[in-house]
């Protein structure tokens, strides 16, 4: 009988977890999906908690108040600290499946040996390696993006670092299959803390080289592993859910991997295994131009002057908080019947999606925001491209300049309009030492300064009456 | 029964072991993720991934059979670490995706 009811329950909470991430389809519905989730959340937590065998409910409910006390704080970060709260929940994920595969083992080494069938065995130790590879590589990648001082920011190789990486996975995995097939040995256990120390290991190891601008990728990658982790669990602990709703985590992390990897041009291994910082910068493409510098009055005239104006937002907006003074501009502007649109690579940012929330933050209806391949189109009817703290998804040079390390790569082709506006924080080239050409064009003209400060003087030129 | 380690509790036979059809569900559940996923609306790819977060936080079923059921000490106390982080998930990732699904508005 409990049996019967349990497993009806597994199916309704899959079933509103397949309508929830349905529901993400359109803007307008999307927030079902949140409904349907917590609601599948709620009938999957109730009916594990209510059976027979769990009798410590005090441990349980300490653990779950916890989880309140740390959760809710964590989701009210600011919005442009969302990929480092995105990947330390990652690293949350991991933590719990590594930690839920070790239980799971000592107690069939301690209780019940038979139990411990090769199949268990391969799908515990997927699970300990998977789990906590995520839990290392995730805090990792937490810490480059939040900034923590003793973790680099930059790329950081030596030689034989894919030797060394690959080497620590191999022993891991070729120990796990030692396991498997020997799992009571009187050495089994010390070998199995081994393996999840190896894993604890390769996670710090697979980060340490990745740089800032390949963490879409990255975080899309342990978002696939996340879920595949708790797959694993779902074999070890015979649990259909768990096998469900990680296998749709584990499909969503593997899509968002392959876009952004095609948005870049790079493949997953060139990701994982090809640092940026280990591509020689190419040498400078002919001559040196410079740039041409313009005032904040000369720039107000040019967008006043407008019908369409394409904004090109970059991580730089998200650094300098920038957003919301990009959404007073943008009123001025269509006040003025000027059509403002927002182009949207999708690696810009430090995560999927990441400048249409901080967009979205700053009230700027999602109509305006238009992906790469829909504005290109109308990219040589811009009358002015105003780039805002983007670099590499504007550089011209990903169209023919092979040897460097962004070349292929789909750009917006903010080089086609009539004219270029760019605000750059400093007048130092941009991630990976690369030039970007764009800035000397003829039709460029950059504005230099912290894009906050920048495009709050160019509200106050249109708020002054300065021009009419 | 959540925890087939449970020896003494019955186990259905036909769900004992049957690692033959968790393969089956996993890889038809991969595709009916891989086709939803598809349709999702790409400006909602980062609300998506706090969402996804909270969903595979489900690890959180397993993390009670560990930290609740009559097991030595040291299992709990793993079993109630991985409650603590999944309900972390659970709780910092629904709240969030509302919160910046709010924020999307058309006009």
């Amino acid at each position: 009988m409990t049996y019967a009811v349990q497993q009806l329950a597994a199916i309704l909470a899959t079933a509103l977890f397949i309508f929830s991430l349905y529901w993400m389809n359109d803007p307008k519905t999307a927030r079902h999906a949140v409904v349907a989730g917590v609601a599948g959340m709620l009938v999957a937590v109730l009916t594990t908690w209510f059976q027979p065998v769990i009798v410590h409910h005090g441990w349980i409910v300490l653990a779950i108040a916890a989880g309140f006390v740390v959760g809710v704080p964590l989701s009210r970060v600011p919005l442009t600290a969302v990929p480092q709260r995105t990947a330390l929940s990652h690293a949350f994920g991991g933590l719990a499946a590594g930690l839920v595969g070790t239980a799971e083992y000592l107690l069939g080494l301690t209780e019940n040996p038979a139990q411990l069938t090769a199949f268990r065995m391969s799908a515990i130790v997927a699970e300990v390696i998977l789990g906590f590879l995520t839990f290392t590589g995730s805090l990792m990648a937490a810490g480059k993006l939040q900034e923590v001082r003793w973790i680099p920011q930059r790329p950081v190789t030596y030689p034989g670092q894919n030797v060394v990486n690959i080497g620590v996975l191999v022993a891991a995995v070729a120990l796990g299959v030692v396991v498997v097939l020997h799992p009571t040995a009187a050495w089994s256990a010390q070998a199995f803390y081994a393996i999840a120390g190896l894993a604890v290991l390769f996670g710090v190891l697979l980060i340490i080289p990745i740089g800032g601008a390949d963490m879409p990728t990255v975080i899309s990658i342990l978002n696939s592993y996340a879920g595949l982790s708790a797959v694993a669990m779902g074999f070890v602990l015979n649990n259909k859910l768990l096998v469900t709703a990680g296998a749709l985590d584990g499909s969503s992390g593997l899509i968002l991997s392959i876009i952004m990897c095609r948005a870049m041009n790079r493949s997953f291994t060139n990701v994982l295994f090809g640092a940026f910082g280990t591509v020689q910068k190419t040498a400078a493409i002919g001559e040196q131009k410079t740039w041409k510098q313009e005032t904040v009055e000369g720039a107000a005239q040019l967008l006043e002057q407008a019908s369409l104006v394409v904004v090109i937002p970059g991580y730089g907006m998200a650094v300098a908080q920038a957003q919301h003074k990009v959404r007073e501009l943008y009123d001025q502007l269509t006040k003025r019947g000027v059509t403002v649109k927002f182009a949207i690579h999708p690696v810009a940012g430090r995560m999927p999606g990441h400048m249409n929330v901080l967009l979205a933050e700053a009230n700027i209806p999602y109509t305006a925001l238009v992906e790469m391949d829909e504005i290109n189109p109308d990219m040589p009817q811009c009358d002015v491209a105003l780039v805002i703290g983007a670099n590499d998804v504007v550089n011209p040079a990903a169209r023919y300049a092979k040897g460097s390390p962004i070349y292929g790569m789909p750009i917006i082709d903010a080089d086609k309009a009539r004219t270029v506006l760019a605000i750059k924080r400093s007048k130092n080239p941009g991630f990976a030492g690369i030039d970007n050409e764009l800035y000397v064009q003829d039709n460029t003209w950059m504005l230099f300064g912290d894009a906050k400060a920048v495009l709050g003087d160019l509200v106050k030129q249109f708020g002054s009456g300065g021009l009419h | 029964m959540i925890d087939g380690l449970m020896t003494a509790q019955a186990v259905p036979a036909e769900a004992a072991g049957d690692y033959w059809s968790m393969l089956f569900v996993f890889v038809l559940a991969t595709f009916i993720g891989l086709g939803v996923i598809r349709r999702v609306s790409r400006l909602l790819y980062t609300p998506l991934m706090s969402l996804t977060n909270a969903i595979s936080a489900i690890a959180v079923v397993g993390s009670i059979a560990v930290t609740g059921a009559e097991y030595p000490k040291i299992i709990r106390i793993l079993g109630a670490i991985a409650l603590f982080a999944s309900m972390t998930n659970i709780v910092s990732g629904f709240l969030i995706t509302d919160r910046m699904l709010k924020m999307f508005k058309k006009q």
